[in-house]
């Protein structure tokens, strides 16, 4: 009897995925359009998931072997399930080998069970809980009524009884599978995810690579409106990346946000799209929520607004300033899904079509629009911390191996340290640079992520026609937000430069012998990765490098390299201020004490400046310069010539 | 929600509006106090705003003007005038054209002449009363609108004013809300053509960048932070002050001379 109703079950099951399947694609084709290598796609789809999802799965053993073993169990059993019991081609070996594939798929489904006994608090519960049971429901039926097929039951095993059980838990597992799949239920991530691998915005981030800077928005359509409003105004790609997610909460575990108490959870805000795509409340959703933000209370549709102006929609205004844009998330979601992005669409639409950036955000932009820096200082006064280095400026050399870049740095003066520090370095070292003076600006960072891009693009042009203007070999700054902006934001404008961090240029000069080293004395010393070198340029390794070179040895921190916790300085984090239970530099400072360490080395202004504006700190914060610098031996002979050069120039002033 | 009845109860407002400049930098931006005239027209209840500028049209201060509209207006009437034009005449036919019963400006311009005096000239044309350094409007009923001007050291004065009238703002009123790019690009400029009369006395001024002015400094001898903090809060004792009614030009002449010659402003 089973034998008659089984291609029934599995050809209606798979009629319904597929109509389920067509109305999840409409669902992300509301969104716009984005286009995309639609078949290129498709073909890299299989490496995309085997190599690259499972690069970032892998970071943790079981849960991959588990996955490996459940995953790869049910698409060979699927496949050889329809080949077999729907169509009969049972001859051979097939039988043999969907046995071994359901038998796979179970012992998988039996450590997800295990997992699933005392869940961590980032997993989602809900309808996620019964997902062991509905795999192992699908795995053993599927094995039980192959034994009949490959002969090692009689054909004629058991009493109806036996059969109808037997089918009724085929169902089971059948509906969650393959109805579940494209109707909404846990396995949807399946789907969408293989889908969403395919079509991923960022295709560059597979195969080893990175792609980390934010999209231009198309300032040229005076009449279009400017970010991201209703779930609509997402493109449908991703759309189909919110739909893939595995609510596996690893987002949330190194959020630095959701850790603070501030209202935001990466894991939610993304189901919070989902639910906006689709339309409804989120009463439905079964993992932590934003901290002190009740579920149930916040409801969407794909053309309404996701943040209201006044009152509640799909989210709320804080949840999304409360980002530091640390990529902690995005560095950790095995579905390669991009929060970021997301939130700054979202705060693009906040700050150019609402006017409403937080606090102290509409003044730092007005400042950034009238001043070119954030702090409203007069431009003119850039160089003022400099004014006994007599640094050589761009317009008077025109061109130089080195342009240092600033950064706004210059005008607060724990930064100026720094500089100074790094200059003395460039000059131990004998490189030839200059610095670009009055004429740099603030390179768009901070306007950008407060989702301001017609001033990011303002600021970017005129940098990029300034830059123009001089020849140089790369670019050396301390500032990793500088740093990133300039490499990876400005080439979108036409902007290209070979761009380094000062961690990586002075490692280089090392390397090449031209910076010597006192040994270390001091005490020991645990280094802060910051977001926007570690994370989003893949820069882990200069820094430590250098600190090697002077003799240190990194005391590291429980969370450091690609977990590194963020400072909270990044996004205007600190300019838009949510409050939060606690502070996210203590919780960094705490890292720090936990390792013992009696410094902290640091390698960006923002990290330095959150990092020391922590109360009884037990840790000293310095630049990985300032090190350098005091550790530098120049040669007694002064044939250093900027040196000798600034002192005559310094006489001339003072005769 | 009645249109209608909405339209017969609206408020009539006109903020006039200027083209500022940085002061560090000299960028055209929207005026300081224009742009709490702005805020300040928002806050008002049920009021129909109509945004006003004097002036020309270029770059920048197109992109000043812009920035009004990002406060969130689709419109702003620019009444075109060339560079050397007195304003005031142009200013003053648009308004009686208009009818608006509340007119609000900020206190000066933050370049050009920058002397205060327009919204009295303007008043005097117009046969409106002027109220000055306003905090906010409270009510208004029956054409009378109940006013909070502001006083030196955050004291307020609650007033009472016919309409129309035209108020000034200073840094007293509420800040700005922020102007969004969106809605300040799409706005709309609306030139209106209006009768130029040159502006004869300013063509024979020289004009230099001001300097720094010098300010009294105030000595307080206060052995502990409790007298500081009452000498700054107190009111300005107005000691030898004098109150002059029922005088002659010449004798209110003679008492400013003597009192800036006392003051040393005069030698
Ligand atoms: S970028 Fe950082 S702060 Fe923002 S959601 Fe992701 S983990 Fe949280
Ligand atoms: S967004 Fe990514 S990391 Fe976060 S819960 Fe979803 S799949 Fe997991």
């Amino acid at each position: 009897m089973l034998d008659s109703i089984l291609p029934v079950l599995i050809f209606s099951a798979l009629a319904l995925a597929v109509i389920g399947a067509w109305r999840r694609v409409r669902l992300w084709r509301q969104g716009r359009s984005s286009p995309v290598p639609i078949l290129k796609g498709l073909a890299a789809m299989p490496r995309r998931y085997l190599v690259d999802l499972h690069h970032v799965v892998g970071r943790d053993k079981v849960m991959s072997n588990t996955h490996v073993a459940t995953a790869g169990g049910f698409v060979l059993a699927a496949v050889l399930m329809i080949l077999v019991h729907g169509l009969g081609l049972a001859q051979g070996v097939l039988g043999w080998v969907l046995l071994a594939a359901s038998a796979c798929m179970f012992v998988g489904s039996l450590f997800v069970a295990r997992r699933r006994r005392n869940p961590p608090a980032r997993l989602s519960k809900g309808p996620w809980m019964r997902l062991p049971k509905s795999l192992m429901a699908f795995s053993l039926s599927v094995f039980l009524i192959t034994l009949p097929t490959v002969g090692i039951l009689p054909e004629d095993f058991g009493s109806w009884i036996l059969a109808v059980a037997l089918a009724a838990v085929l169902v089971w597992g059948l509906g969650e599978m393959f109805f579940g799949m494209t109707w909404g239920g846990p396995m949807k991530h399946a789907f969408a995810g293989a889908l969403h691998l395919a079509f991923h915005r960022r295709a560059e981030r597979f195969g080893g690579g990175r792609s980390t800077g934010l999209k231009a928005l198309n300032l040229d359509d005076p009449k279009s409106s400017l970010g991201v409003e209703t779930p609509s105004d997402f493109t449908w790609n991703q759309l189909l990346g919110f739909d893939a997610c595995v609510q596996c909460g690893r987002c949330e575990a190194m959020c630095p946000a959701f850790a603070a108490g501030q209202p935001l959870n990466p894991k939610k805000l993304i189901q919070d799209m989902v639910v906006g795509m689709a339309g409804g409340s989120d009463a439905n959703y079964a993992g932590s929520p934003y901290p002190d933000r009740p579920v149930g209370e916040h409801h969407g549709n794909p053309h309404g607004p996701i943040v209201a102006r006044e009152g509640k929609a799909l989210v709320d205004a804080e949840t999304l300033w409360s980002c530091t844009t640390c990529r902690a998330c995005v560095e950790e979601c095995p579905m390669m899904i991009e929060h970021v992005d997301a939130i700054v669409d979202m705060r693009r639409f906040l700050t150019l079509e609402h006017g409403n950036t937080p606090n102290k955000g509409a003044e730092v932009l007005d400042n950034l629009i009238a001043t070119d820096n954030p702090g409203g200082f007069d431009p003119g006064s850039r160089m003022h911390w400099a004014a006994d280095l007599n640094l050589p400026l761009m317009r008077d050399v025109k061109q130089a191996d080195v342009l240092l870049w600033l950064g706004d740095g210059v005008f607060d003066m724990r930064n100026q340290r720094t500089l100074r520090a790094l200059v003395k370095v460039l000059r131990g070292a004998g490189i030839d640079f200059a610095v670009l003076g009055n004429e740099e600006r603030d390179s768009g960072d901070v306007a950008r992520r407060l989702g301001d891009e017609a001033t990011f693009q303002s600021l970017a042009k005129r940098n990029i026609a300034t830059l123009s203007q001089y020849r140089f070999q790369r670019i050396v700054t301390c500032d990793p937000h500088s740093f990133h902006v300039l490499k990876n934001e400005y080439g979108e404008l036409d902007g290209h430069y070979e761009v380094f961090h000062h961690s990586t240029y002075i490692a280089e000069l090392y390397e090449a012998g031209r910076l010597h080293f006192k040994p270390w004395k001091g005490g020991t010393v645990t280094y802060h990765d910051p977001c926007y070198l570690g994370r989003y340029n893949g820069e882990y390794e200069a820094p430590r490098n250098v600190l090697r070179a002077l003799g240190i040895e990194v005391a590291e921190m429980a969370r450091s390299g690609y977990r590194s916790r963020c400072c909270g300085g990044g996004g205007g984090a600190p300019i838009t201020d949510i409050p939060g239970k606690q502070r996210i530099p203590d919780m960094r400072m705490n890292d720090v004490k936990e390792t013992g360490a009696d410094l902290v080395a640091v390698g960006c202004p923002q990290c330095t400046a959150m990092l020391e504006g922590v109360v009884d700190a037990t840790a000293e914060i310095r630049d990985i310069a300032e090190l350098v610098a005091d550790a530098l031996v120049t040669e007694s002979d002064p044939h250093t010539q900027p040196t000798a050069e600034a002192r005559i120039a310094i006489k001339e002033v003072a005769s | 929600m009645q249109p209608e009845a909405h339209a017969k109860a609206a408020l009539e407002v006109a903020v006039l509006v200027s083209i500022g400049r940085h002061p560090l930098t000299g960028r055209a931006r929207r005026a300081d106090q224009d742009a709490r005239g702005v805020e300040l027209a928002m806050s008002l209840d049920k009021a129909r705003i109509t945004l006003m500028h004097a002036g020309a049209l270029d770059d920048d201060s197109e992109s000043a003007l812009r920035g009004y509209l990002g406060m969130g207006f689709q419109t702003l009437t620019l009444v075109e005038q060339p560079r050397d034009a007195d304003v005031i005449p142009a200013l003053a036919s648009a308004l009686s054209e208009t009818k608006p019963q509340l007119v609000i400006s900020g206190e000066r311009a933050e370049q050009g002449e920058g002397s205060g005096l327009l919204p009295y000239l303007l008043a005097e044309r117009l046969g409106w009363p002027v109220v000055s350094g306003l905090a906010s409007v409270e009510k208004v009923e029956d054409g009378v609108a109940t006013l909070l001007q502001a006083l030196p050291r955050g004291q307020r004065r609650r007033l009472q004013v016919r309409l129309p009238a035209i108020v000034t703002v200073d840094a007293a009123a509420s800040a700005a809300r922020q102007s969004a790019y969106g809605p300040a690009r799409r706005g709309e400029l609306r030139c209106t053509e209006a009768l130029a009369v040159p502006d004869e006395a300013s063509s024979e001024w020289t004009v230099q960048p001001a300097r720094k002015r010098p300010k009294r400094l105030k000595i307080v001898k206060a052995a502990s932070a409790r007298d500081r903090f009452k000498a700054a809060a107190a009111k300005a004792e107005g000691g030898g002050g004098q109150v002059l009614t029922d005088v002659t030009p010449e004798q209110g002449a003679e008492a400013i001379f003597k009192l800036l010659k006392e003051e040393g402003v005069l030698r």
